[in-house]
């Protein structure tokens, strides 16, 4: 059969892709729906928190820095309860990282405020001494792109049904509102301008207060939502 | 020998070799600068936030995964597929077309893609970084590489397709799948006509995402850095030492045992994560019975030096290729060990894993290339390779870089790993954090060196090999076997 194969290229090429094709379809095929659904609770990103996690996205931050805790006890001592399926629903893409260069992020924001990561990000060495991580000034310049943001909060919203503008727990509120990009930047603006003032740097109130959003704002508007 | 009339045209080959030194050089120049980086964190601010380990890091593994790795391939292709299909590229205008066409398309197509991600264009998944527009080029691409592979075969006048065929078929099949499924993302301005054009979504989320990364992310390894390999190294060792394939038939156990085991190992890199249990342990499983192909070829490879191992001695591209078959059993042995759930435990996130990952690429494949250049050279330009004394410095100074960059990577990881899981005596975890991370730092700084004894090995490579076209001596005819050297 295989001297045959060998004389055929059609049918070799046809016998290797079936060869190496249905260990994908055996692995990923059989939970796909089951893995689809979120744990009791998870929301949506609001639109600041998806400007930050794109600033996430854009700095690659998961070269380095994971976020997925495993189920050992070194691990939840060290970050917290260890990472469930339902609670990565909304994460496109995942940002799990398969290298921790710097510490797992996945539950930063139970343990970690604002001024903290503002001066983290500005000089990591002035509270983490003998840290390697570099300063990521320009995120403290950068105005957050609101508009793609949105674009993606509404792209998810109506290719994948993600739960934006709906009632969740059924208490008769809209749990993460989206609404037109006017609405949802102004929302965003109030948000931001409290996450600026919990850094206590006046240039990123200013900012804000200027309708613009400094990067580092919204990344930590979504490091904050980590938990 | 069978029809000495064929005179074969290298043009495509010779550019994609040009190309291989080139993303070679710079993909690895980052490398090193990065590693250093880790060791001397100043060294992020050289250019601004271009120079920020997190902006290079993937410009790294994507110029030197599909830079360097890949244009050696496509070099290698368009050398062994006209050779051993026994059919001229010149014989067909529109192969030759379909060839340059290639070149230029990748060529231009790589060089926007490492621009975009300098410019922050990137999906984050793991060697699919590329936006939405670049992965279309990359499809293109793709095909063109096929319509050339199928193209010649369809014009071949030996029947049976040679075993490094089923191989470079095998990439070719492997790498499309694998692209088109992990890629798929939906463009957010096409739905909303907002916001940035090259911003895409993941049509996969959270672990569906990770299970289809990971499957995607292992076997780029797969049809990147092993098959093509393999397709190559089934040809040039061979034709180098003159000795034929040891067993037909350990080449088919090998060939075919691969394609069916690589694609379910995917599931190691998630292990102790949040896929379903069943599918680490197959992860796991298959991993471990990956070792049985993938030393088969190994073992296959050397065994065609049997009897032969003085040329070892004479020959340093021998050395090279008989190396690389080694570092790839090492590799394959190591991989198959880290699968292992308790071994995952403890080096899953840390430096071993990188360190894994280069004694295969550096060891395995950047041998490989190296060596099959080399022996095209005298092919290319019908001289002999300009000093064999500088390729057997290069082979000695790259050989040290790789055994410090893995040990120190092995030790660092392992130290870690242990560090982030130890306690005192009341059970309270030893160490924080940032202890774990200045403990790294003489093997951080002893990586860099083991790069970058590698990477000045490059420009003696690369030196040898411009010499050779230039100013070394002329051969009347085309070498049958071991490539000529001038001392």
């Amino acid at each position: 059969m295989f001297s045959w194969l060998e004389k055929n290229p059609f049918f070799f090429a046809v016998g290797v892709f079936v060869v190496i094709a249905f260990a994908g379809l055996i692995e990923i095929v059989p939970d796909f729906a089951q893995q689809s659904r979120p744990v009791v609770g998870a929301k949506p990103y609001s639109l600041l928190e998806l400007a930050g996690r794109q600033v996430y996205i854009k700095d690659s931050c998961n070269a380095c820095h994971s976020q997925l805790i495993r189920p050992f006890k070194s691990e939840t001592d060290r970050y917290g309860m260890y990472s469930l399926n339902g609670e990565y629903a909304y994460d496109r893409p995942f940002l799990w990282g398969s290298k921790r260069t710097g510490p797992d992020l996945h539950r930063v924001g139970n343990y970690r405020t604002s001024d903290w990561h503002a001066n983290h990000m500005w000089e990591p060495t002035s509270v983490v001494p003998g840290s390697i991580m570099p300063a990521y000034k320009h995120m403290f310049k950068n105005v957050a792109d609101l508009e793609t943001a949105y674009a993606e909060a509404l792209t998810v919203k109506k290719v994948f049904n993600v739960p934006y503008d709906k009632d969740l727990n059924g208490d008769g509120k809209v749990d993460v509102p989206l609404g037109s990009f006017e609405q949802a930047k102004q929302r965003a603006l109030q948000y931001a301008l409290k996450v600026a003032e919990e850094t206590k740097r006046q240039d990123l109130v200013d900012m804000v207060k200027q309708g613009k959003v400094p990067e580092i704002v919204a990344l930590i508007a979504y490091l904050n939502r980590l938990k | 020998m069978q029809n000495p009339a064929i005179e074969y045209d290298y043009t495509v080959a010779k550019w994609f070799s040009y190309l291989a030194i080139l993303f070679g050089i710079i993909g690895m120049g980052i490398g090193v600068w990065i590693a250093f980086e880790l060791a001397f964190p100043e060294l992020n601010y050289v250019a601004g936030q271009y120079s920020l380990f997190s902006r290079l890091r993937p410009i790294h593994t994507n110029t030197v995964a599909f830079g360097f790795t890949l244009s050696g391939i496509f070099a290698t292709w368009y050398y062994v597929g006209q050779r051993v299909l026994k059919v001229s590229m010149a014989e067909s205008k529109f192969l030759m077309a379909v060839g340059k066409l290639h070149f230029w398309l990748y060529f231009i197509g790589a060089l926007l893609a490492v621009g975009s991600l300098l410019l922050r264009y990137t999906t984050s998944k793991e060697y699919a970084q590329f936006e939405w527009p670049f992965d279309i080029v990359v499809v293109l691409i793709w095909v063109l590489w096929g319509i050339s592979i199928f193209g010649l075969i369809g014009i071949r006048r030996e029947k049976t397709l040679y075993i490094s065929l089923w191989y470079y078929i095998a990439t070719f099949l492997g790498v499309a799948m694998l692209y088109l499924f992990n890629n798929m993302e939906v463009p957010t301005y096409l739905i909303t006509g907002m916001g940035d054009p090259f911003h895409s979504v993941s049509m996969y989320a959270g672990t569906n995402d990770a299970m289809v990364q990971w499957w995607y992310g292992h076997n780029a390894v797969a049809f990147v850095f092993t098959v093509p390999i393999i397709a190559m190294i089934y040809y040039y060792l061979p034709k180098e030492s003159g000795q034929p394939v040891y067993s037909y038939k350990l080449s088919l156990l090998s060939f075919w045992g691969l394609m069916f085991v690589y694609l379910w190992a995917g599931g190691h890199h998630l292990i102790y994560s949040t896929v379903p249990d069943w599918m680490q342990t197959m992860g796991s499983v298959f991993s471990v019975i990956l070792i049985l192909p993938s030393w088969g070829s190994a073992l296959n490879m050397l065994l065609t030096m049997k009897g032969e191992w003085g040329q070892l001695k004479e020959n340093p591209l021998i050395k090279f290729m008989v190396l690389a078959s080694t570092f790839y059993m090492l590799s394959t042995l190591e991989g198959p060990i880290q699968s292992i759930k308790s071994v995952n435990a403890l080096a899953h996130f840390t430096d071993w894993i990188p360190g894994h990952v280069h004694d295969g690429t550096l060891g395995w494949v950047g041998f490989m290339i190296i060596a099959a250049i080399m022996h095209m050279a005298p092919r290319f330009y019908k001289r002999e390779i300009y000093s064999k004394k500088l390729l057997e410095m290069q082979f000695w100074l790259q050989t040290t870089g790789i055994v410090l960059y893995f040990s120190s990577m092995w030790i660092a990881g392992i130290t870690q790993g242990m560090m982030w899981r130890a306690v005192d005596q009341y059970g309270n975890l030893a160490y924080s954090f940032i202890d774990t991370v200045t403990v790294l730092h003489p093997y951080y700084t002893l990586r860099g060196i083991g790069g970058l004894f590698y990477f000045i090995g490059l420009f003696m490579w690369a030196y040898n090999f411009y010499k050779t076209m230039t100013a070394s001596k002329a051969i009347e005819k085309e070498p049958q076997f071991a490539s000529p050297m001038a001392a």
